[in-house]
Formats: structure tokens, sequence, C-alpha cells
């Protein structure tokens, strides 16, 4: 048996709001493939649960008028490789979604989850950090939002306050219509493992120059982390090789990747370099081909 | 605790007392599903899974209460008045039983892929992808990935 105290399931997301403002102490569990884990034993962290498996309106992407994709934090990984809307304009997400643990687990794990867990690993966190994500909070107050980039603050620590639920994650058109992006994971094994170093780029390309760049890195600091001195260097230059060596020479100065007994920090430096390289180059080459053919 | 939750297992409707702080695979198993074997308890092996709703979860992170409603396909379940399911049956030709720990949960991640891909023509390496979520210590997985192989077979198209 799982070892928690209390188990209220919510049907809504303001039934949610309204069960976890009624003890300050209570979580929310969506898939539990992270709160779970730990609950085989006593979690001081975890005893009181508020289920949001169940709750319908999480669980759907959707487009709005002005292209604005709303991807709803139920959605499991499983859910989002079978959106149209998420493989016809972010496949990128789906790069990072399909590399997490084995099928049982996409089948069960959510976005929104792999988000809060706040771990400096979760393979979601660089696509949607290339996107430009922003962060849909519900709470007692309301309705706030932020970018994602904010709402990490430390590893297993998100800016979700009392009360809150994050109902989506939202990407504005003009963060992917024109990018083109691409996530890789280098990790032990091909499948069920964490990422060594995980790395997301977004990239646009006009006239064979760069109009925007975006890296985002995974396992490379204590939290997932944006490129932004690197980025800022190469808007306006060539999309060339002297920009990718610039590129996989600078990123260092942006990450602050360690040791663990998973990898040593040298040698995840030396992962970082070639990622940032490999990554950007197929993001580049997607997004030539890609305006090629429109 | 105590809920009670009603679903269909192996075509047989249940109605069930469980605690809601039970896992799916420790109600099956206390109720006679034994073929759902708990190896690691943590997601990683995949000795637990069934389908529900014909979606392959590892039950043992899966709270029980989750699967009220649900339809429920365990390994007994599969084979019919003492002849083995297709996919069962292609694990006995190809060797792809050794210790037999992980075989109740792959055979329910074959059935899965077999039942969704029917009448495509599927790479091994698709096969590998889609039983990531496994781990067998006896057989090298090649046996399981030939069963699979051997199931798809009557099933590709112009056949
Ligand atoms: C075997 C195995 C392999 C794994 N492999 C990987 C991997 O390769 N890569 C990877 O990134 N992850 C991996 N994971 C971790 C895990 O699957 C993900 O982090 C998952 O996406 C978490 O989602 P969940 O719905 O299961 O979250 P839960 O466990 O339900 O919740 C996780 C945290 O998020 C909070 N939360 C969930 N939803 C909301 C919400 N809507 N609003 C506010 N807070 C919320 C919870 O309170 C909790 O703190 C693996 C897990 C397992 C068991
Ligand atoms: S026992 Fe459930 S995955 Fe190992």
């Amino acid at each position: 048996m799982f070892d928690f105290n209390s188990y209220h399931k919510a049907k809504s997301v303001d039934e949610a709001i309204a069960l976890l403002s009624q003890n300050p102490e209570a979580i929310p569990l969506a898939g539990g493939t992270d709160v779970l884990v730990r609950l085989h034993g006593h979690n001081k962290n975890y005893r009181h649960l508020v289920d949001i498996h169940d709750v319908a309106e999480l669980k759907k992407v959707t487009m709005e008028s002005d292209g604005t994709i709303v991807i709803g934090s139920g959605m499991t990984f499983t859910g989002l490789a079978h959106s149209p809307v998420v493989c016809e304009n972010i496949p990128v997400l789906n790069e990072g979604g399909s590399s997490i643990g084995g099928p049982q687990v996409r089948n069960v794990a959510t976005v929104g989850g792999n988000i809060c867990n706040g771990a400096p690993s979760g393979d979601s966190a660089s696509p949607l950090l290339v996107l430009n994500a922003t962060v849909e909070l519900k709470g007692p107050d309301g309705i706030r939002r932020l970018p994602l980039y904010d709402f990490y603050q430390g590893p297993g620590q998100v800016d979700r306050k009392a009360g809150e639920i994050m109902t989506c994650l939202r990407v504005a058109a003009d963060d992917y219509r024109g990018w083109s992006a691409h996530y890789y994971k280098y990790a032990m094994r091909g499948a069920m493992d964490i990422a060594t170093i995980g790395c997301g780029a977004a990239c646009k390309v006009v006239d064979g120059k760069i109009a925007g760049l975006r890296l985002g890195f995974v396992v490379a600091g204590p939290t997932p982390l944006r490129c932004w001195r690197t980025e800022e260097k190469t808007i306006g230059m060539q999309a060339d090789e002297e920009l990718i060596d610039i590129v996989k020479n600078s990123v260092l100065g942006d990450l602050r990747p360690r040791d663990s007994w998973r990898a040593a920090k040298d040698f995840r430096e030396q992962i970082i370099k070639t990622l940032a390289e490999r990554v950007l180059r197929e993001a580049i080459k997607r997004n030539i081909r890609n305006t090629e053919m429109e | 605790m105590i809920r009670t939750i009603s679903c269909t297992v192996n075509s047989k409707p249940v109605s069930w007392q469980i605690d809601v702080r039970m896992s799916l695979s420790e109600v099956l198993r206390t109720n006679g599903f034994t073929s759902v074997k708990e190896g690691c308890g943590v997601g990683e092996c995949g000795a637990c899974a069934v389908l529900l709703d014909g979606i392959a979860v590892d039950s043992c992170l899966y709270l029980a209460i989750w699967a009220d409603g649900c339809n429920i396909r365990t390994s007994e379940g599969e084979s019919k008045g003492g002849t083995l399911s297709e996919v069962q049956q292609a694990y006995l030709d190809n060797g792809s039983v050794q210790c037999g720990f992980c075989t109740p949960g792959l055979v329910m991640s074959s059935t899965e892929f077999v039942e969704k891909h029917r009448g495509e023509k599927v790479t091994r390496d698709q096969i590998r992808k889609e039983h990531a979520g496994h781990i067998c210590r006896c057989t090298g997985y090649e046996s399981i990935i030939r069963a699979v192989e051997q199931c798809m077979k009557p099933y590709e198209k112009g056949k």
C-alpha cells in the first residue's frame, strides 16, 4: 500500500483548488509516476493528496484563434504523440516526450507533472523552453501566467503557490510559426533512462541569417536552462559553420553542469558542446528545408 | 479510506472494496489474478503490466481507484478454454519464455502491439521501442521480438 494520510478526488479544476486550499499540506496527484514512487514509505512531503487524474478539462490540446497552442497539463506523453496540433506545429515536444521512460510510463505520465515535479532532467522542459512556453496557473486568487523559465526556481522547486493547479502550457504563434526545432537526449540506455544531458534548439533563418535562436538544456544546471548570452550573440549572423563554432564554444558560459554518480562534470561539458553543435545543425537544416517547401 | 470500484476483468464484471492507498497490482493479485507480477514496484520493469481499456500500464504504479469503470485485461484472461492466445502461442513457439517472471507483462504489451498494428508492416525497431518498458534478464529479447514478428506476419498487407 502507498503511504499517505488523506485522499480527495477532484472532478474539476475549481474543486481541486478548493480542496488544496482547505489543506495547505495537500499536493496534486496527476499520473503519479513521480509521486507514487516516493510513497512506498513515509514521506513527509506527500501526506495529503488531491487527485486530479480524472479531471477531463486538463486533458486536451487546443489552438486559439490567434494560433496560440494550449497544452492541457493533464495530457499524457502518449496523448501528445497522438495530438495533430502538436505533431503538425510543435513536433519538438514529442521528440522530448517520446524519450521519457517506456511506453507504459508515457501512457500515464503527464506533461504538467513533468514540469511541476521540477526535476533538472525533465525531458519535456528543453522543448518547452525553446518554444518560449508560458505556464498558466489557477488558484484561489484567479489565473496567472509566467514564462516557463521563471517557473523553475531550483532543483525540485517550482513557483506553484498554495492552492494552485497548473492548468496549461501556452505556446504563442510567433514562437513556433517560421521556427524549426530539435531535441536530443543523451543517455546511457536507449529507453528507461534519465538524460545525462538533454539539448533542445530552435531557430528561425531568414535570407541565410539567424533571425532567432534558442537553446535549452537539461541536466546542465540546477534547473533546465536557456543559453541567453549565446543566443543574443547569434542574432543577425550568417547561419554557417562559423556560427556553429561560436555557439559550441560559448554555451558552457551559460550553463552549470556538475558531477553526479551518473556522469562527471568534464564529461557532461564534452557532451554539451557536442550536442549544441549537432542539435543546432539539425534545427537549421530543418528550418531551411521547411522554408524552401513553403 | 475504503471505496468500491466496479470494472471488467478479463470480460467478467467485478465489484471490489478497496483501500484508496492500494495499487492496481495489489488489488488484482489479492483477487487471484496472480499472473500480474510485482518486480520492482516503481514502474521500471513492466512485470506488472496490464491492459486498461486496451492500453498498457504498469499496475504497480497505478492507483486501483483509477481503474473504476475500466476494462482490464491480464495475461490469464488471454487463453480461452485452454487454448493459448495467438501471442502466447507465438511466445511458446519462439522460446520467448525462460524463467517466466517477465512474461505475463510482456505478453500484454505484445498483445496491445499486435492489435494496434494489425495490417501494418512494422519494423523491428518499432517492436523494440514499443516493448522498451519491460526488462527480461534471460532471453536477450531476440526471441520475444521474433514472437511478435510471427504474430504480425499473417496480417501484413497483400497477404
Ligand atoms: C520508470 C520511470 C521512468 C521515467 N523516465 C523519465 C524520463 O526518461 N524522463 C523524464 O523526464 N521523466 C521520467 N520519469 C518521471 C515522470 O514520468 C515524469 O516526471 C512525469 O511526467 C510526471 O508526471 P505525472 O503526471 O506522473 O506526475 P505526478 O507524479 O502525479 O506529479 C509530479 C509532481 O507534479 C505535481 N503536479 C502534477 N500535476 C500538476 C498540476 N496540474 N498542477 C500542479 N502541480 C502538479 C505533483 O504535485 C507532484 O509534485 C520516469 C518515471 C518513471 C516511474
Ligand atoms: S513491478 Fe511494476 S514496473 Fe516493475
